[in-house]
């Protein structure tokens, strides 16, 4: 199942926290689509997810926004 | 060692926090990170705002030390809570607006009730016996276990050996002679461990992570509640003290203006809540008004957002005055010379 999180206006660590509390509620599979606008989300949403053992499927910047895409694998 | 010990382990992105957990890992205890975001901290946004910081990597430290310790960070966003904590500290302010042993107190505390929902048995901090005027001296740091109600269960390995054992050494669940006996401002014993364990890209020693022990930052945090007449703040206040030039040509407003392309941007965000100028004939700043202004008021702030644009030389530069409903008005003006801006309006 695909979620999506609106972090736009929010600069880091803001995002990685919301994006935390996000993946708290989903299920193991599911998809978190994380939109920002800081540009700092690109290295600390990916660190976040390396260290707490899930992965990022998807990462791409758009206009002046940055999309990530995060794949819950752990509890 | 029977029983595997779990530590949670304050993080906040610099050297000894680091060290800190390192020592404990080193030890076979099962570390987790926790780092408490206040809205102050240096780490994160402010490295996104700025054009000119661009070119250095965006790396939150405090992600990158869990990353090299391979532990789990857990970031909690206190901005709300940590308001009591700034605006009353029972110990009150160090050299700026920075509530030193409050804020330690508090975020002790939270890692005790964290401990205590998620089953670990102590937390772990970078202290260092007489590093910090305030939060770590050696009359302070007992202040700091019995206030955040974590008594014993809060070790310090960098300077355990300095201190009476905790409930972990008695325990045995970590051996006091493998932590340290670290004391003062010297940073060579915690350089010397870095180097011996490997780390070679940590933050710089000692550096501040907080905004709050700034002075040009408090300053304006000051001048914020005394234009206000109350000492409160809200997240979009504070974010906007970290950046452009701040100007108070009139106790009632202030100006915020931009300083490069990158606030600019940032500022942008803004519009709808403040009212805002920008000049149309030349290259030149986006400037927030704070407060309030009549006619008389926003042709001042006109003119000294041309002083600080591309037309700052020349007679006439229009500028558009957007207020917070929309509406949109032109003024020509001439840019107020930089001798009629008196270095009070500074903030």
């Amino acid at each position: 199942m695909i979620h999506k999180l609106d972090a736009r206006r929010m600069f880091c660590p803001m995002p990685v926290i919301r994006t935390q509390d996000k993946i708290k509620e989903l299920a193991v599979g599911d998809l978190l689509e994380v939109t920002s606008t800081d540009p700092g989300a690109l290295s600390d949403i990916p660190a976040w997810c390396r260290i707490n053992g899930h992965k990022v499927v998807d990462c791409r910047e758009q206009d002046d926004e940055v999309i990530i895409t995060v794949e819950v694998c752990s509890e | 060692m029977s029983h595997q010990a779990k530590a949670v382990a304050l993080i906040s992105g610099g050297l000894d926090s680091l060290l800190a957990a390192k020592v404990m890992l080193e030890q076979g205890v099962h570390v987790e990170g926790i780092n408490f975001y206040t809205g102050f901290c240096v780490e994160g946004h402010t490295h996104a705002i700025r054009k000119q910081d661009k070119a250095k990597p965006k790396r939150n430290n405090a992600l990158w030390s869990a990353e090299q310790l391979g532990i789990k960070l857990h970031i909690v966003d206190i901005v709300e809570e940590y308001k009591d904590v700034l605006l009353n500290p029972k110990h009150g302010y160090g050299a700026n607006m920075n509530p030193c042993l409050d804020c330690k107190i508090f975020m002790v505390h939270k890692a005790q009730q964290w401990i205590e929902e998620n089953g670990f048995d102590f937390i772990i901090t970078g202290e260092v016996v007489g590093q910090r005027p305030m939060s770590q001296r050696k009359d302070t740091m007992p202040v700091v276990a019995r206030e955040s109600g974590a008594e014993d269960r809060l070790l310090r390995p960098l300077c355990a050996q300095n201190l009476p054992a905790t409930l972990p050494e008695r325990e045995g669940w970590v051996d006091r002679d493998r932590m340290y006996g670290f004391s003062g401002r010297n940073r060579k014993p915690q350089m010397a461990l870095a180097k011996e364990f490997g780390f070679e890209d940590y933050a710089k020693p000692a550096g501040g992570c907080c905004f709050l022990t700034d002075e040009s930052y408090s300053a304006k945090l000051v001048d914020l509640w005394d234009a206000r007449g109350k000492r409160e703040y809200e997240m979009d206040d504070i974010m906007l003290l970290k950046v452009g030039r701040h100007i108070r040509p009139r106790p009632h407003f202030k100006l915020i203006i931009g300083r490069e392309e990158g606030e600019n941007k940032f500022m942008q965000g803004y519009t709808k809540i403040y009212i805002s100028l920008k000049t149309t004939s030349h290259a030149g700043p986006l400037t927030l008004l704070d407060g309030v202004a009549n006619d008389d008021d926003l042709l001042l702030a006109a003119r000294i957002t041309a002083r600080f644009s591309q037309g700052k030389g020349d007679e006439k530069v229009s500028v558009e005055v957007r207020r917070t409903n929309g509406e949109v008005t032109s003024l020509d003006v001439t840019p107020l010379p930089a001798s009629e801006i008196p270095e009070a309006w500074y903030v």
